[in-house]
């Protein structure tokens, strides 16, 4: 049978939930209408050209492009529009940042050495092994403690006159720690002036205040389905002093690191949501602080054997809810709760034969089998209570369906 | 999260996900095996009730208990239909992939899933045989689904054996 028939089939025995209450903000998003009306004109009335042809359609969408780069510097205090470079995902943005640091070759003068932390993304991860691969750079993991904090003391080992790169994100996006960055830009760059600190800040966008001049970082990554905007858009900060080899090669336009026509409609979809984002921030923020609190309290309070991942509550990104339930397997849960129309993802092993679960569970100690039960809530401010009350009506009963078949019984 | 790779199930593991046959305990069961461990992420426990009918044993109820993904429950569940009123000559010869097929053909990624499933069914006939004697169609070597089952439990018996060793070293 065919995949897309085998699918088809699949949700057509799933049925559509009466309610549902997507959660799944890490992997992907939907999109709010004032966002896609925002993107349509932009493929069929305006700005529908290439904005580095001289045409009004390309000028049109020049406009646009710098009209977002206007709004990503003011939100995170970059003095110049230049720094700003738009990338089609937060990963091409961490890629550049890394693979285009690295293959520039005045920036391997500096040292051997790229340092990241155990918890980063995966599009961290993957291009700093790649790049040292390539290179024969040697590239070192700092562990993180048990909520995945790095400790600025022991960080100072890591860094010495040897390292050229550094890369830790801002909000770790599994576990919702809000690293003590400035403390560990300052560790780095006293260790070694000449070090080039990127750090990923897609999970802190929007969620704590941002500023590239007082972090003193030197790159950093944002994206733009992290905050209700469309899939496809990234960006990249690049302080002027750092230069970059673009990894990828083809016509440049505005962008002068990434090749290929910029995605205008769906950088216009950013600008909306960064715009929604950071209308009444603070308010925005402590109301998801709120739903966040209410779902981690009552399925703590409400389930037993349910460990919470990441801190429980000073240094926890608002919008974020990690816990671990055991004697279930997370995979299992979320498609139990798909069929109750709850949408959240597992840090499960469920997609390996080896069964190799979230190496940020792994590294902020939780067994494999702790690992394999979890799963990930993220929350934005277009959920309401009653979405939260709903969870946690359906939660216990879908853990409880799941543990009286279970083979794993409890001690 | 950990690196994702898309899953086609079949309309036939949701339906069975949602509708397992056969669960839980069985307290007069003949034999009990288990295959996995929770460290590997699934663990089948199969409970057989085995019925002695002339020169034949047969399967006279099963039951399962699975701590897995959905596929992984649906496996055991199809498989405790397919052995129920079985000899266990007949069950000995189901194979994965027969189980996979039947559950509308799993994603290669779950194929362990079945695997699983028949390990532990195979196990409980070896276990049932142990002190009798052993009938002509039970092989001595291990099959290609008890082999796997084995591979998947003494690589988590591993890594936690060097993290031990680890944790020892620095206490």
């Amino acid at each position: 049978m065919r995949v897309s028939s085998k699918v088809k089939e699949l949700l057509k025995e799933h049925g559509w939930p009466a309610r549902e209450v997507y959660f799944d903000l890490e992997n992907s998003n939907w999109v709010p209408r004032e966002v896609v009306e925002a993107i349509l004109p932009f493929f069929n009335e305006r700005g529908y050209g290439h904005p580095s042809v001289t045409h009004k359609p390309g000028w049109e969408a020049l406009e646009e492009v710098y009209l977002t780069k206007e709004l990503v510097a003011k939100t995170i205090g970059a003095a110049d529009l230049d720094e700003i470079s738009f990338t089609h995902s937060g990963t091409e943005a961490n890629n550049l940042a890394i693979l285009g640091f690295i293959a520039k070759k005045d920036n391997r003068r500096r040292g051997g050495k790229i340092v990241v932390s155990a918890v980063e993304h995966l599009s961290v991860i993957f291009p700093a092994e790649y790049a040292s691969q390539l290179f024969g750079l040697k590239m070192q993991r700092v562990p993180v403690d048990e909520y995945g904090f790095v400790d600025p003391e022991l960080f100072k080992y890591y860094v010495d006159r040897d390292t050229l790169l550094v890369s830790i994100q801002l909000v770790n996006h599994e576990v919702g720690s809000i690293q003590k960055l400035k403390e560990l830009v300052d560790v780095a760059k006293s260790a070694n002036p000449n070090v080039v600190f990127h750090t990923d800040a897609a999970d802190a966008y929007s969620w704590i205040p941002i500023d590239v001049e007082r972090l003193h970082v030197d790159m950093m990554t944002i994206s733009s389905h992290k905050i209700h905007g469309p899939r496809g858009v990234g960006a990249l900060y690049v302080r002027n002093e750092v230069l970059l080899e673009p990894p990828l090669k083809g016509q440049l336009s505005v962008e002068k690191l990434w090749p290929g026509v910029e995605n205008v409609p769906l950088i216009a979809g950013f600008r909306k949501a960064i715009e929604i984002s950071f209308k009444g921030f603070e308010h925005r923020v402590s109301y998801v602080k709120a739903l966040r609190d209410k779902l981690m309290n009552g399925i703590v309070s409400g389930i037993p054997e349910v460990l919470v991942n990441g801190p429980l509550n000073k240094g926890r990104v608002a919008n974020n809810v990690n816990v671990s339930f055991l004697r279930i397997e997370g995979e299992a849960l979320t498609v139990e709760l798909s069929l109750h129309g709850i949408y959240v993802s597992s840090g499960s092993a469920c997609s390996s034969r080896i069964l190799e679960p979230s190496h940020v569970l792994l590294a902020i100690g939780r067994k494999r089998e702790e690992a394999h039960g979890s799963i990930l809530f993220k929350l934005s401010q277009y959920h309401r209570e009653s979405d939260v009350d709903y969870a946690l009506e359906t939660i216990p009963k879908a853990v409880e369906r799941l543990r009286a078949i279970s083979s794993w019984k409890s001690c | 999260m950990s690196t994702r790779i898309p899953l086609p199930y079949g309309p036939k593991v949701l339906e069975i996900f949602r509708n397992p046959k056969n669960i839980g305990r069985m307290d007069d069961a003949t034999v009990i095996e288990s295959a996995g461990s929770p460290a590997c992420g699934d663990m089948i426990r199969l409970y057989i009730k085995v019925r002695s009918e002339g020169d034949r044993d047969v399967v006279e109820k099963s039951s399962f208990e699975s701590y897995g993904c959905a596929a992984n429950i649906a496996a055991a569940s199809i498989l405790t239909e397919l052995v129920n009123g079985r000899s266990l000559e007949e069950a000995w010869r189901i194979s994965w992939k027969q189980i996979s097929d039947e559950l509308g053909g799993l994603p290669p990624i779950k194929y362990h899933c079945s695997i699983l499933a028949v390990g532990a069914l195979k196990r409980a006939i070896r276990a049932y045989y142990l002190n009798k004697d052993k009938p002509h169609w039970l092989p001595q070597d291990l099959t290609l689904e008890e082999k796997q089952v084995l591979e998947e439990e003494e690589m988590i018996e591993r890594y936690y054996g060097s993290m031990k060793a680890i944790v020892d070293e620095l206490k």
